[in-house]
């Protein structure tokens, strides 16, 4: 009897991402959750400009790559022509919270019915290591080597508390994938991501805070550590907006 | 004899687009073309169809970047400074071969420029416009009527080559109304094998991507795009010719600066110059063969253009510098008027004689 196996949704094919980094684990969660929901032939991902632009070859199912930022504005593009069709774009914090944060918010706001998986490893991976939108005050960077410096350039950007300002999206919640009850945790709420999109709830967000030991200059054991004590405190993990939820308790 | 209705040629851009089969608008406001998105948001959900205010100009492209992908007709809509905004998502269609309709309702520029009508989009339009080696098929409409052909057009040559089509009109065309009959023929659906619409299990799965990281492979995309536009200036190029076969002096102008022209041309022909008028409905592909041909017989040209000379340039490319050509402009929103057109032929006749 087999216990585990690759998800059909995962091509069979090496990925382009660095040893310790949880990409790996999250592209399974996703295809985990398309397996489970039966829709690999029914789905198209839009995959992002960052270290996971080449997502396109790792998923089994129709890809799209957008342009840096724009994809929830492609997955809107696919969804409003195919509304029959399961849409998702999976982005890193550079992509997401920097330059298409327009993107999001509106997407979110229009309570867009697709499902976004949001990668927060507070770095640009792919340039090499550049400050991002969500690296941490103090954080050093190949941009930011003396530490970043909030008087000099901000704070850095909580995507899920800001999009739960708005009345539009449907359900935002941070996980993170740094231990295996993180990873069970994480695995619920994709799954419950794109089941709302399959019940017509609309837009659903799960952010996903993700370890780049290459850039953060620790290894891959130091990496998961250092998301419990730098990332965590900064990014609370939970529940920021499950509409759903808040029907059934007013029920 | 179809019957006409009298509409403003904003307002037939649209029609003719539902005409063509398209569900999918995604817009964003900006002067002198937002009748084209009012005309859409009314329209189309009476027939089932998408009308989406895009929070910018960035995402509407983007959005038609999806729906393309998705294998439905979709268009968007701006004037210059949203067509700025939009050549990156431009590039990633023309990277990604997808089939769009994009509508540049020009005003004079640069940067926030004007709201009154310009031309001088012309190399943005017929040179690229974004980063990286492509072409965009570009038609120029010189009426209504050719509004609403124009547009049917569009969706047929960007399905039948994959790649964005532009409709380079002008804040004058735009608004004016003229009558149009709408019996507009459309080319039958083109198969889309290679849309993102879901494998249904029953394919491998299809990848939308300008992306290609391999420089061998990047450089074979190029050449094949580039053997694709050949056959296109080969087989799509469009002008309209009125009185060349015995001119001396041809008038070389497209969009409302032709129909300026038009009227000059006659009342120059009225004074004894023999002129004639060439109008490229298809800017890129340009019309190199019939000014080539008039070039060789030794014709002088005279460009009028709403813009400080852009099109000029293909011109003389086109006559290989072999003929007088000579610029007739006015810029910042104003059109030129047919005396100021017919003074410029007057001087390249002069000129000829001298």
């Amino acid at each position: 009897m087999i216990v585990f196996d690759k998800p059909r949704s995962l091509a069979d094919v090496s990925t382009s991402y660095c040893p310790g980094c949880t990409h790996g684990i999250i592209h399974r969660l996703v295809a985990e959750a398309i397996d489970e929901l039966g829709i690999e032939g029914n789905t198209i991902g839009i995959a992002p400009v960052g270290c996971s632009v080449m997502a396109y070859n790792f998923f089994t199912c129709d890809m799209i790559e957008a342009a840096h930022g724009r994809a929830p504005a492609v997955a809107t593009g696919v969804k409003r022509a195919r509304p029959d069709k399961i849409v998702f774009s999976y982005q890193g914090d550079g992509d997401l919270a920097s330059i298409g944060t327009a993107e999001i918010v509106h997407a979110a706001a229009r309570n867009e019915n697709i499902t976004v998986i949001f990668v927060n490893n507070a770095i640009y991976g792919m340039t090499g290591g550049q400050m991002a939108p969500t690296s941490l005050p103090g954080q050093i960077t190949q941009t930011s080597p003396y530490g970043r410096d909030p008087k000099h350039c901000g704070y850095p950007v909580k995507v899920c508390e800001m999009l739960s300002q708005l009345e539009g999206p449907e359900y935002l919640q941070r996980v993170t994938v740094n231990s295996p009850k993180h990873v069970n945790q994480a695995k619920k709420a994709i799954l419950k991501a794109f089941r709302n999109q399959i019940e017509g709830k609309g837009f659903s967000l799960v952010e996903v805070i993700s370890a780049c030991p290459t850039n953060w200059g620790l290894r891959p054991d130091e990496a998961l550590r250092w998301i419990d004590d730098n990332m965590i405190p900064y990014y609370p993990l939970g529940v920021y907006k499950d509409r759903s939820e808040k029907k059934e308790e007013q029920a | 004899m179809s019957q006409k209705v009298l509409m403003k040629g904003n307002e037939a851009i649209a029609e003719a687009a539902i005409i063509a089969g398209c569900r999918h608008y995604f817009g964003y406001p900006i002067t002198p073309q937002t009748e084209i998105a009012a005309y859409m948001a009314k329209r189309m959900p009476k027939i089932g169809g998408t009308f989406l205010q895009a929070e910018s100009e960035i995402a509407a492209i983007n959005m038609v970047y999806g729906a393309a992908s998705a294998g439905v007709r979709a268009m968007t809509s701006s004037s210059s400074p949203g067509i700025s905004l939009k050549q990156e998502g431009i590039s990633y269609i023309a990277g990604a071969e997808l089939p769009a309709v994009i509508v540049n309702s020009q005003r004079a520029g640069p940067g926030l420029g004007g709201i009154q009508p310009g031309q001088s989009d012309y190399f943005q339009a017929v040179k690229g416009g974004g980063h990286g080696d492509y072409h965009l098929i570009v038609l120029t409409p010189a009426s209504v009527q050719e509004m609403a052909e124009l547009t049917v057009k569009a969706f047929d040559l960007a399905d039948k080559y994959r790649m964005p089509v532009m409709l380079l009109t002008d804040g004058t065309i735009g608004q004016m109304m003229e009558p149009v009959s709408l019996d507009l023929k459309v080319e039958s659906a083109v198969e889309k094998p290679w849309a993102t619409t879901g494998t249904e299990m029953k394919r491998e799965h299809n990848i939308i991507t300008s992306l290609s990281l391999v420089p061998a492979e990047l450089e074979q995309w190029n050449l094949d795009r580039y053997a694709k536009y050949a056959h296109i200036e080969e087989n799509e190029t469009l002008w309209e010719e009125y009185m060349t076969e015995d001119a001396d002096v041809v008038v070389v102008a497209f969009g409302i600066a032709a129909r300026v022209s038009k009227n000059a041309v006659n009342a120059a022909r009225a004074e004894g110059i023999k002129v004639g008028l060439i109008r490229p409905i298809t800017v890129w592909p340009f019309p190199n063969k019939p000014l080539a041909a008039l070039a060789a017989k030794g014709v002088s040209m005279v460009c009028v253009e709403l813009s400080m000379g852009q099109m000029i340039e293909d011109v003389k490319l086109a006559t290989e510098c072999k003929v007088p050509v000579s610029l007739c402009k006015r810029v910042g929103g104003i059109i030129p008027t047919p005396n100021e057109i017919l003074e410029a032929i007057r001087a390249a006749k002069g000129g000829n004689e001298a």
